[in-house]
């Protein structure tokens, strides 16, 4: 489809044009919110505990006298970072295997696929548990390498799928007699098609990540230092917020993670309808 | 479909090959000593340190050559030998995970089964009226959206707090022992709810979007257009398009078993529930990594066990596998 | 004159699209007589197959915009749901272009069958013999009833479409392009099946859509020739071969290849140009831009004139004879 039309598709699809408010308004406070929040370090103890949030303390404090909302801007920015990097590499893997696997055929691509299919069944979250344990010291980039690289099997068969049908179309075959480099021919023919496809690839893994991060921060094995939602939600657990009825704590950065990634799946549907024309609302 | 079956069984097994070296391998070459982690908890005296190391070491084989203490690993396994745990010394990992195992199934199971049935009979009623789906696409996609636990969190703050309806931790009242007394029974229920709640909710708005689109992709097939062609009610053509739209689901089953168990291991750590998750936490809390190690082992069995159970319960709905004469859909 | 089956006037049927209105079926009329074969014939693009299929099943963006089509005293076109599901199979019914795909690939094909007969209180038992005898007509084993759609080749799905989509035996059986995919011996065997179900009243009267006027000298009592969405001439087969009226009929009975004729000796004509584009088209004749007779009267929206029961929408055809 061409720009135009992509364009006037885009703008007007509702759940497209929701789903970006969202988001910038999320990033925008991610960016933003440890500069415009009172207090700078997320782990300094400013306050009375188990306060409600209040003028002084946006969103309160939790047992120790930290401010939620500090917390929260800073840990936001680190579920982004790691959405970000980790679901960037996780597609940027799923895509080469996925393409090699489906452009080249024969004993590579059922290598390739007997390997994917290996460690698909993993569940990932135990794999991940397993990494995580035996690290000595964990930083978010860390984090994010792990998950791109055990999130990547579904992206690869589904991209070599994708591959595999286009490559039979016509418009290859005639590239190929042309004797255009095979390179070429990827990037040039078959990549363009695919491009709405990877897009929205993308924006799964990166809600992927994020929540992929979060359980694993849950569960204790989150960056050593620092501040994340998922950190956040694991520290409200085990210090009994729920049962101390510090709801402040304990649900608000879980409902900013379930907006993040029902605004990522949204905004795919959204996309899904744009670039597929049987699911437009004409 | 012998051939399918077969293929997919090798792969499993592979993969639990593979699992189990990656689990042998990881702690053995990642940087630091798991020794010293155990010994900081035991020792102040640099004499007993020297005394618990050469224990733990003769203990764990690592005295020995790389490969010996790999299939010393492999014959312990297949013996069910698991290890002992550390935290829980001296029991061993294999009763620990014994014990844990029922409540991590009884709640699982029915969640996951019973989310399928419903939610994917929910995604194709919404696919029928635009408002009507307008309305619950939201609701569903912020269902899937939820972390499990903070889901479970939620939960248990609304009804269990807040309402002060069900109780928040643990498989039943601490003043009560097991027994198949009538009120344990229900004791045992109330404490079930929320924790089978949680899992059930978020794993259904996840089966309803799923089955919703691939509704409306089925209805707009060549089959759906001919059947309305020739006059068929709009009952007939979705029963076929709902038959037909299960099957991409039942696959999608399989793949999402990974994370459903992770996601109900995680529930569990929420509400204390004692299953496999809880005691998983507790073994990485105290960095027992013998009872780390075999939490992760049985985990990896069971999906294994469940995938092949799914593979060949799709083997049967699906006929164009047993006639087609290829192994892959 | 056989009584009119199907009475179709001035029917209008677009495609709504983001532009605006494609003007597929733009007023077309027509009658289909009982125990006739209709061909339809166009090029690609000419509306033939959205007039097909608009009559039995108008799915968006198809719109049906005006006019009417009649059967059995009503406009099929305007009837609600339900009066309408009880019209189709029994009364009109259609043999798809997409036969090769139109089974549930998961369903045996009898069950499929009982499925749709019961729909139209009917079943499998009780037709049993009527299925029978068909499939032994399209050269189908009984055996096929029991397999599942992936186990048939495509030309065995198509004839089985082709049994199934007349088993309740209707008076208007249209069918769309099944001839095109195929080669000249399989479509032979094919038009002739189609003429063998006629003969045994397995249907009363057919609407045959192809592109192919060589099938339709076959099969067609009458053909109705369309271009750009409107009728250009409607005549018996015999009369329209030795003796074309409209301009673009006879340009394309020029461009088939005649046996006997080498290319080196005579070369093929053609019609240079192309269709219009239908998007929000203005009035005026539709051909006149490819048109070698065209004059300045084709600037507005010629009429149907009927000349001794032959129809053509031309302006040369004002006065009778084709000046």
């Amino acid at each position: 489809m061409t720009r135009k039309e992509f364009a006037y598709f885009f703008l007007r699809n509702k759940k497209v044009i929701f789903a970006m408010c969202v988001l910038g308004f999320l990033t925008f406070l991610a960016v933003v919110g440890p500069y415009i929040s009172p207090y700078k370090d997320p782990l300094a103890f400013v306050g009375l505990g188990y306060q409600p949030p209040s003028k002084q303390h946006w969103l309160g404090t939790n047992t120790f006298g930290q401010d939620i909302f500090t917390q929260l801007v800073h840990g936001l920015r680190t579920s982004l970072f790691v959405g970000l990097v980790g679901g960037s590499l996780a597609t940027v893997i799923g895509l080469l295997i996925g393409f090699v696997a489906g452009y080249r055929g024969g004993w590579i691509d059922e290598l390739l696929m007997m390997f994917t299919n290996i460690l698909m069944v993993i569940p990932t979250l135990a794999l991940l548990i397993i990494i995580a344990a035996y690290l000595p010291y964990r930083g978010i980039f860390i984090q994010s390498l792990i998950i791109g690289f055990t999130a990547w099997p579904w992206t690869a068969r589904a991209v070599r799928a994708q591959t595999l049908s286009l490559k039979t179309r016509e418009f290859v075959d005639l590239a190929r007699i042309t004797a255009r480099r095979p390179l070429k021919i990827i990037f040039g023919e078959i990549m363009p098609n695919m491009m709405s496809y990877v897009f929205m690839v993308f924006i799964l893994q990166f809600g992927g990540a994020i929540l992929a991060a979060t359980g694993l921060d849950f569960i204790g094995l989150g960056p050593t230092r620092g501040m994340s939602l998922g950190i956040m939600l694991q520290q409200a657990t085990l210090w009994n917020a729920i049962q101390l009825g510090m709801w402040w704590w304990a649900i608000t950065p879980g409902a900013v993670i379930t907006l993040i990634v029902a605004t990522l799946y949204i905004m795919n549907t959204g996309l899904d309808e744009i670039f597929n024309p049987k699911l437009r609302e004409m | 479909m012998r051939k399918y079956l077969t293929k997919k069984a090798i792969i499993y097994l592979i993969t639990f090959f593979f699992a189990v070296t990656i689990d042998w391998v990881i702690p053995r070459f990642m940087p630091g000593n798991p020794i010293h982690f155990l010994i900081s908890r035991f020792a102040t005296l640099p004499e007993s340190v020297k005394v618990i190391q050469s224990y733990f070491t003769q203990a764990f084989g690592l005295d020995k050559p790389l490969h010996e203490q790999y299939l010393n690993f492999w014959r312990a396994l297949l013996k069910g030998d698991f290890g002992i745990s550390i935290y829980l010394y001296p029991q061993p990992v294999a009763k620990v995970i014994a014990r844990s195992l029922p409540y991590t199934l009884i709640v699982l199971l029915p969640a996951a089964l019973l989310s399928f049935a419903v939610g994917n009979r929910l995604g194709a009623f919404v696919a029928r009226k635009r408002k009507l789906d307008n309305f619950a696409l939201p609701i569903f996609y912020t269902l899937t959206a939820a972390p499990y636990f903070w889901f479970g969190i939620l939960l248990a703050w609304l009804l269990g707090v807040v309402f002060r309806l069900f109780p928040i931790a643990g498989a039943y009242s601490f003043a009560m022992t097991p027994s198949f007394s009538w009120r344990f029974v229900v004791n045992f229920l109330y404490h079930w709810v929320l924790p089978f709640s949680s899992l059930f909710l978020v794993m259904l708005g996840g089966w309803a979007i799923g089955m919703r689109n691939m509704i409306i992709y089925e209805l707009e097939a060549n089959y759906s257009r001919y059947l309305e062609s020739l006059g068929a009610s709009q009952s007939l053509i979705r029963r076929y398009a709902y038959r037909n739209a299960i099957l991409p689901q039942v696959t999608g089953l399989a793949i999402q078993l990974g994370t459903v168990v992770a996601g109900s291991l995680t529930t569990e750590i929420v509400f204390s529930y004692p299953g496999i998750g809880y005691i998983l936490m507790q073994g990485i809390l105290n960095q027992d990594y013998f009872l780390i190690q075999g939490c992760f082992l049985f985990i990896i069995l069971g999906v294994l066990i469940a995938n092949f159970l799914i593979d060949i319960f799709y083997v049967i709905i699906d006929p164009r596998i047993r006639k087609s004469y290829t192994g892959e859909v | 004159m056989r009584d009119a089956l199907l009475t179709v006037r001035d029917l209008k049927i677009y495609y709504r699209t983001l532009y605006g209105y494609v003007k597929a079926v733009d007023g077309v009329t027509f009658e289909l007589r009982d125990g006739e074969v209709l061909g339809i014939a166009g090029e690609s693009g000419c509306g033939k197959s959205t007039l097909g299929n608009g009559l039995v099943l108008l799915k968006p963006p198809m719109k049906y915009v005006g006019g009417e089509a009649i059967l059995d005293g009503k406009n099929i076109m305007a009837l609600s749901q339900r009066e309408i599901k009880r019209i189709r199979y029994e009364k009109i019914s259609i043999i798809p272009q997409y036969a090769m795909d139109a089974l549930n690939p998961t369903k045996k094909i009898k069950q499929i069958v009982d499925d749709l007969l019961r729909e139209h209180n009917s079943s499998f038992e009780e037709k049993r013999e009527l299925i029978e005898e068909r499939l032994a007509i399209v050269n189908l084993s009984k055996k096929v009833l029991n397999m599942y759609p992936i186990e048939l080749s495509g030309g065995m799905k198509q004839r089985l479409v082709m049994v199934i989509s007349t088993l309740m035996n209707p008076d208007v059986l249209v069918a769309d392009e099944i001839t095109s995919a195929l080669d000249v011996s399989t479509q032979r065997s094919v038009v002739q099946m189609l003429y063998e179900m006629k003969e045994k009243k397995a249907m009363k009267s057919i609407i045959f859509i192809t592109h192919d006027l060589a099938v339709l000298y076959q099969i067609a009592d009458r053909i109705m020739v369309m271009y750009a969405g409107k009728v250009a001439e409607i005549s018996p087969t015999e009369e329209i071969v030795r003796q074309p009226l409209h301009p673009y009929t006879k340009m394309l009975l020029a461009s088939l290849p005649k046996i006997g004729v080498r290319f080196v000796n005579e070369r093929l004509k053609g019609i240079p140009g192309y269709p219009p584009n239908l998007l929000n088209i203005g009035p005026g004749c539709r051909f006149r831009e490819r048109c070698p007779k065209a004059f300045a009267k084709c600037e507005q929206d010629p009429p149907i004139f009927d000349l001794n029961g032959r129809k053509v929408s031309c302006w040369l055809f004002e006065r009778g004879d084709g000046r």
